[in-house]
């Protein structure tokens, strides 16, 4: 089997406010496999937006060890930690953050700029990634210009862009009907079954039911994990 | 990151927020046209007085009682056409002196009247200054020695008094005594701030005659030759301070007068150039709080391009070089509204105005300075965002 995606041992990550510590996550570990699907469930300030700025590396733990795509993210320098997010993550969040003013075809293709693909490369690219979540028609459009369904594909085409390993999904659903949601879940699962770990975080149980496993927190500390030991029965084993 | 990239993206940015791409530029852009607008009034003044002064004559000396220090009092001259005379003498050539006895005097002819300055002058002024005759003759040496009351009109006097009238042989009356026109002078426009052609040229000795008096205000000498002027300066300071022990006279140059003016005219210029500086970096400050809201505007922006994997100096590098742009595009602009502002005042005011390259060249590069200077701080505030704060920000 190969090197798992994230693997994140007894991490814990407290904040300074005023002074005052505030754990928000208080050791917590956690496999990520390559081809995963994953959620993590919580109500709000369960600690499972930490744990997702965490594995996606925007963040650092301030106790115990996070190895994001074999790097220990302790040892890395901020331009390093870019690097890695660039190359190992796609985030796609709950309020699609887009650029206004920005095409499509520009939004997809922004990832790549930090990457430094040159410009006919990269148009090509996002092209070619909005075909595939089904938004050939709308490569020139603004996100003004699409609804909430069809923002929250340009921003998983933009996700996908780089090739990365994971991707971190934020309530991907929670600004969308109940329609569009499904066919926005359909999406994660197809690329999924494609073999790119899936990592949900939500709220919601239904959404969450559809992983393959979940992981339910509560005041910083994961209470269950369902199957328990957590170790998927149908990886799709990386690539 | 590419820089290519980078200042795409920093002009798309600019063009996202138009209108206030646009204010904020135009602080720069009249701190730049100021700067080079005025510059250009200073030099250009600068340049007008030197034409003027060497336009006088060549190696011309200016005798007057009196020192020529700062705080000075002005004397009262006890000059006379002895003093002349013997001046005359030490020069060689006695055609190389001339003389002035000045003073505002009404003139009339017929029912017209006009204020002009009366110059009581030997025969000798033309070839001393350079003054040119439109029509009739300049006064000779017989006029002066008998106080002939004949005159030899500026051109703006000739047309005030007769209009297009041939003035020459017609009569008129300074401070109230006939005299005879014999000749009109060609236009010579301003000099020094003094209307040239407001003059009115007579025998030193008849107006001499009309002011009830002996003396002469001053003498001019034309040297033979630039080497020896000052020697001749000070040998005719000399011989006079021997005639008159009791007062002081002094020798000027037109290179003195030249370096004189020069300096206070340096020191004007760089006086407009500073207070124009000033509001350039008015603007330069417009610059860099727009550049601090734009990073709080923005923030959600920043945190999505740090997810996507921007390093904090990509992202400085989009701010600074949106701080540059502004800047430099307002520069471009500034300079080009200086020279418009300059050129119309040079054409259409008596300012002259000569725009310089240095002038051109410091302002934009002051303009791209102040955009690295006021953009390194929002830059850096943009670059050291903390991604999960940032994302946050609704």
């Amino acid at each position: 089997m190969s090197t798992p995606a994230i693997v994140a041992t007894d991490v814990s990550r407290t904040y300074d406010l005023d002074g005052v510590s505030v754990p928000a996550l208080r050791g917590v570990s956690l496999t990520v496999d390559q081809g995963d699907y994953v959620a993590i469930v919580g109500t709000s300030g369960s600690g499972k937006s930490t744990l997702m700025h965490l594995l996606g590396g925007l963040d650092r733990p301030t106790g115990g060890t996070l190895v994001i795509g074999g790097r220990d993210v302790a040892t890395l320098s901020p331009p390093e930690m870019a690097k890695l997010r660039n190359e190992v993550i796609g985030f796609v969040f709950q309020s699609f953050h887009l650029l206004a003013r920005t095409t499509a075809r520009d939004n997809v293709a922004l990832p790549l700029v930090y990457r430094g693909v040159g410009r006919r490369e990269r148009r090509a690219r996002a092209a070619e990634l909005l075909e595939r979540v089904g938004l050939g028609h709308r490569i020139d459009h603004r996100p003004n210009q699409m609804s909430g369904g069809e923002q929250q594909r340009v921003a998983i085409a933009r996700a996908l862009v780089t090739g990365p390993s994971v991707l971190l999904a934020d309530e991907p659903t929670g600004n969308l009907d109940s329609v569009t949601g499904q066919s926005v879940l359909d999406l994660l699962e197809s690329l999924n079954a494609e073999g790119v770990a899936v990592v949900l975080v939500t709220h919601d149980a239904e959404v969450a039911g559809r992983a393959r496993r979940r992981i339910v927190m509560r005041d910083g500390l994961i209470v269950s994990a369902d199957p328990p030991g957590a170790v998927p029965a149908l990886s799709g084993g990386g690539s | 990151m590419r820089l290519a990239e980078a200042w795409r993206v920093a002009l798309d940015a600019l063009r996202a927020n138009r209108l206030r791409s646009v204010l904020t530029m135009l602080g720069v852009v009249i701190g730049v046209a100021a700067v080079v607008a005025l510059v250009a009034i200073g030099t250009g003044t600068k340049q007008q007085i030197e034409q003027q002064v060497e336009g006088l004559g060549s190696n011309l000396l200016i005798v007057v009682p009196g020192r020529l220090e700062a705080g000075a009092a002005p004397s009262v001259s006890n000059l006379s056409l002895d003093d002349a005379d013997a001046v005359g003498r030490i020069v060689g050539d006695r055609n190389r002196v001339a003389v002035t006895v000045a003073s505002g005097e009404n003139v009339r002819a017929g029912s017209r009247q006009t204020f002009t300055s009366m110059q009581g002058v030997l025969e000798t002024t033309p070839t001393v200054f350079v003054r040119r005759l439109d029509r009739g003759a300049y006064l000779t040496r017989s006029d002066v020695n008998t106080a002939r009351r004949v005159a030899v009109l500026g051109a703006g006097v000739a047309t005030s008094l007769f209009g297009d009238r041939d003035p020459i042989g017609r009569q008129l009356t300074i401070g109230g005594v006939r005299f005879r026109v014999i000749g009109t002078f060609e236009p010579l426009g301003q000099s020094l701030g003094v209307d040239r052609d407001n003059e009115v040229h007579v025998p030193v000795t008849a107006a001499q005659r009309l002011l009830g008096t002996d003396r002469i205000d001053a003498l001019a000498i034309r040297a033979p030759d630039r080497d020896r002027i000052d020697k001749l300066g000070a040998d005719v300071v000399a011989a006079l301070g021997e005639r008159h022990p009791d007062t002081d006279f002094s020798a000027v140059t037109q290179q003195q007068i030249l370096g004189v003016l020069g300096d206070i005219l340096g020191v004007l210029t760089g006086v407009l150039a500073a207070i124009a500086g000033i509001s350039l970096l008015v603007g330069g400050v417009g610059v860099s709080n727009i550049m601090l809201v734009s990073v709080r505007e923005r923030t959600r922006e920043i945190g999505l391009r740090k997810a996507v994997g921007a390093r904090p100096r990509d992202i400085g590098l989009q701010f600074l070089l949106e701080a540059v742009l502004l800047t430099t595009i307002g520069g471009v602009l500034g300079m080009a509204l200086g020279i418009g502002t300059a050129l119309l005042a040079d054409r259409l005011t008596p300012v002259p105005a000569a725009v310089t390259w240095w002038s051109l060249t410091l302002a934009f590069g002051v303009s791209a300075a102040v955009g690295i200077l006021f953009g390194v701080v929002p830059a850096q505030r943009a670059g050291r965002l903390d991604p999960v704060v940032a994302l946050r920000t609704e």
